[in-house]
């Protein structure tokens, strides 16, 4: 039997993905909030009966008329006019059963397409708990086409969808009659089909969105939320990672001990472990971030927020549709930039491409936490706020204002009266799932692990080799290091940095940061354990303890500075040119990063040292 | 009477979405969402700093709009909703 090409479409936010990852058992990102998947997807399985399927899951589209280029994906892949991919055999449209109004009115567009169709009639246990009664049999007659609830989020949720898929193949609709009110049609159905008992006022979205949006209350509710997000990642991740500290640390003492000394002890004790070591501490926190991070996703809070926001966005010349492109550049600036494809408007994506890398990735944590631990004093302020929590909000603060300027300018640059568009639905609120959460947090720390395993270890022995060798002449005074590549390197490139009050080892920090912005803690570490001599080894990983011992206060926070703009991330930089696919953006980003980077340091650098 | 001057929590039904230019994409849109005549809608939230944009509920669905968005929509009040 050859394959069966079958792609699941539908309105955003319907449940495609969970539906997807139930039938091929891949963990694709859900999200509660329109445009959480933006280009196809593709997996694999097998039906109970032996069939083999290729399963296409496509971005979300309220309409064949595309007005962003996700929806463009999926009206393209479904006319059979994506290059390199066939017209599908079988289109599944999926619609979220409690929300029908809405998304029939696609069904029926979908008819149009001339493909075998069948619906799956998504959440139906939600409906059902809404006081909702479907009556199938009659909605499958009225809609003309076979219908199949499921349940995305349930291990069986799609077992009648899957013995559809064994049986004969759906026929190919009858296409509607030219000129038809498609949503009369859509009221029609659901007055037949549908009864709903308790009345909508009723609802959870209602009573929650009361105090949610509210003017005054809402912007408090979203600061003590944001808020509370950066003392948990701060106060909360502490013990774990003094429990992975102390335990990296006798990892390196004891393989201290048991090599002889030699160039293979040290590549261990200073390249790997103190290197690679000291990021993976920074596990904990990420894991915090991300949890939030995730919670919020799911909940169908996010939307919300960018409801709340759009005042402020719009003084920027942009729209709240900017908004979860840019929370999702917290975690990463990759992923970020990616979702900008859900923005119609093509200016106002590329300013949000732009300004994605100035929000604070995950990755700068590392940097933040190393320095904020060092150098602010730990204490509370009116006995409940961590001093050092405040900094780090106020770090992330800084960063967000920065982009909303660099963003109005950008506007102001690119005169363009064109409206700015908004139109955002706002979801239905939806509890968390924890197997979910503990799944997603789960491929983050495998992700992060993967990533200090490969990338981080191979730079922080490729800086290793640089900072040992070539080793001095015998008879050299002052440390070897100094004699080395890395110390070359540092030595050269000091002028540049020099009036940042950088030294040459936070200048060859700067350089693996280019691939990974958390290695620049790796690479302090490595500089610093092999700067120290050879007896010192154990200190290595009490990088925080030492660094105030060589560094003032002026040159910590301006190395702060630095890294709220920091422009230097190789795979921020590429993603901006696939998906913007011009290097002059490429080059803008770069050059405008790195230029605000400077001039910040430099004046944190010389208004810190006046005090 | 525009659903950017409907008061929150009042509600009322739409008339027509009108287009702002020969092809209004913004204007189409809202017709493919479901602002279409007949269809009671009701504003839920306005937005804190001036009150742009609106967060309305028409069916099952709530949408947030600016209200340059919501001045296409047409509406006439009804008095109480039986």
């Amino acid at each position: 039997m050859t394959t069966l090409n079958i792609a699941l479409v539908g309105n955003p936010n319907c449940g495609k993905t969970a539906l997807f990852n139930l039938l091929t058992g891949s963990r694709q990102k859900v999200a509660n909030y329109a445009g959480a998947t933006v280009e196809r997807k593709e997996g694999w399985f097998t039906t109970p009966g032996g069939r083999r399927i290729r399963l296409l899951d496509l971005p979300g589209a309220y309409s064949l008329n595309a007005t962003s280029p996700d929806e463009a994906v999926t009206r393209d892949v479904c006319a059979g006019t994506y290059r390199g991919e066939a017209a599908p055999d079988l289109l599944v449209c999926v619609a979220d059963a409690t929300n029908l109004r809405l998304h029939l009115r696609f069904v029926l567009e979908m008819r149009a397409m001339g493909r075998p169709l069948v619906l799956a009639l998504n959440m139906i246990d939600a409906a059902r708990r809404n006081g909702m009664e479907i009556d199938l049999p009659r909605l499958q007659a009225e809609l003309g086409m076979v219908v199949i609830p499921t349940i995305g989020v349930r291990r069986d949720g799609a077992r009648e969808l899957l013995a559809e898929l064994d049986g004969t193949p759906p026929p190919v609709p009858a296409p509607l009659p030219e000129g038809t009110d498609l949503h009369a049609l859509v009221r029609q159905i659901l007055s037949d089909c549908v009864t709903q008992s308790s009345p909508l006022s009723d609802r959870i979205e209602e009573r929650l969105d009361r105090w949610v949006l509210h003017p005054v209350w809402g912007p408090v509710i979203l600061i003590v939320l944001l808020f509370f997000m950066f003392q948990a990642v701060f106060a909360w991740a502490q013990p774990l990672m003094d429990a992975i500290d102390a335990g990296m640390g006798m990892l390196g003492q004891k393989i201290g001990t048991l090599m002889p000394d030699g160039v293979l002890r040290s590549l261990i004790v200073d390249g790997v472990i103190a290197g690679a070591g000291s990021v993976v501490t920074f596990l904990p926190q990420i894991l915090i971030l991300f949890a939030w991070i995730l919670v919020l996703e799911e909940s169908g809070y996010l939307p919300r927020a960018a409801f709340l926001l759009d005042r402020l966005m719009s003084f920027a010349g942009l729209s709240g549709r900017s908004f979860i492109p840019l929370l999702s550049s917290f975690a990463c600036a990759v992923p970020g930039i990616m979702s900008t494809r859900t923005i119609q408007n093509p200016r106002d994506r590329l300013v949000t491409v732009l300004i994605a890398p100035l929000m604070t990735c995950s990755a700068r944590l590392p940097v933040y936490t190393l320095l904020i631990g060092a150098f602010i004093p730990h204490r509370n302020i009116a006995h409940f706020l961590n001093l050092q929590g405040l900094v780090l909000f106020g770090l992330y603060a800084v960063a967000i204002a920065s982009a909303l300027v660099v963003a109005r300018v950008l506007r102001w640059r690119n005169a363009d009266r064109q409206e700015a568009t908004l139109l955002m639905e706002l979801p239905a609120y939806r509890v968390p799932n924890p197997r979910d959460l503990a799944l997603g947090l789960w491929e983050r720390a495998r992700i992060f692990l993967l990533r200090v395993g490969t990338t981080i270890v191979s730079l922080t022995v490729m800086l290793w080799g640089l900072s040992s060798f070539p080793a001095p002449p015998a008879g050299a005074q002052g440390p070897a290091i100094d004699w080395s590549f890395a110390g070359r390197i540092g030595h050269l490139m000091l002028p540049v940095f020099a009036p940042l009050g950088f030294n040459w080892q936070i200048c060859v920090a700067l350089i693996p940061g280019l691939a990974a912005r958390e290695v620049a803690v790796g690479a302090l570490a490595t500089v610093y354990s092999l700067g120290s001599g050879t007896d010192t080894d154990q200190a290595a990983l009490q990088l925080g303890q030492m660094l105030p011992t060589h560094w003032g206060v002026p040159t910590a926070l301006s190395l702060l500075a630095w890294y709220v703009y920091a422009p230097q991330c190789v795979a921020t930089l590429a993603v901006i040119r696939r998906e913007t696919a011009s290097w002059r953006v490429v080059a803008i980003a770069a050059g405008y990063l790195f230029a605000l980077a400077y001039a910040a340091s430099f004046l944190t650098y010389h208004i810190a040292r006046m005090f | 009477m525009r659903l950017s001057d409907l008061p929150r929590g009042t509600d009322a039904i739409i008339d027509h979405v009108d287009d702002h230019a020969e092809t209004d994409p913004v204007a189409r849109r809202l017709r493919e969402l479901g602002f279409v005549p007949g269809e009671p809608v009701r504003v839920v939230a306005t937005a804190p700093l001036g009150g742009d944009p609106l967060a309305v509920r028409i069916g099952f669905t709530r949408f947030a709009l600016r209200r340059t968005e919501a001045d296409r929509v047409v509406i006439h009040p009804v008095k109480e909703l039986a």
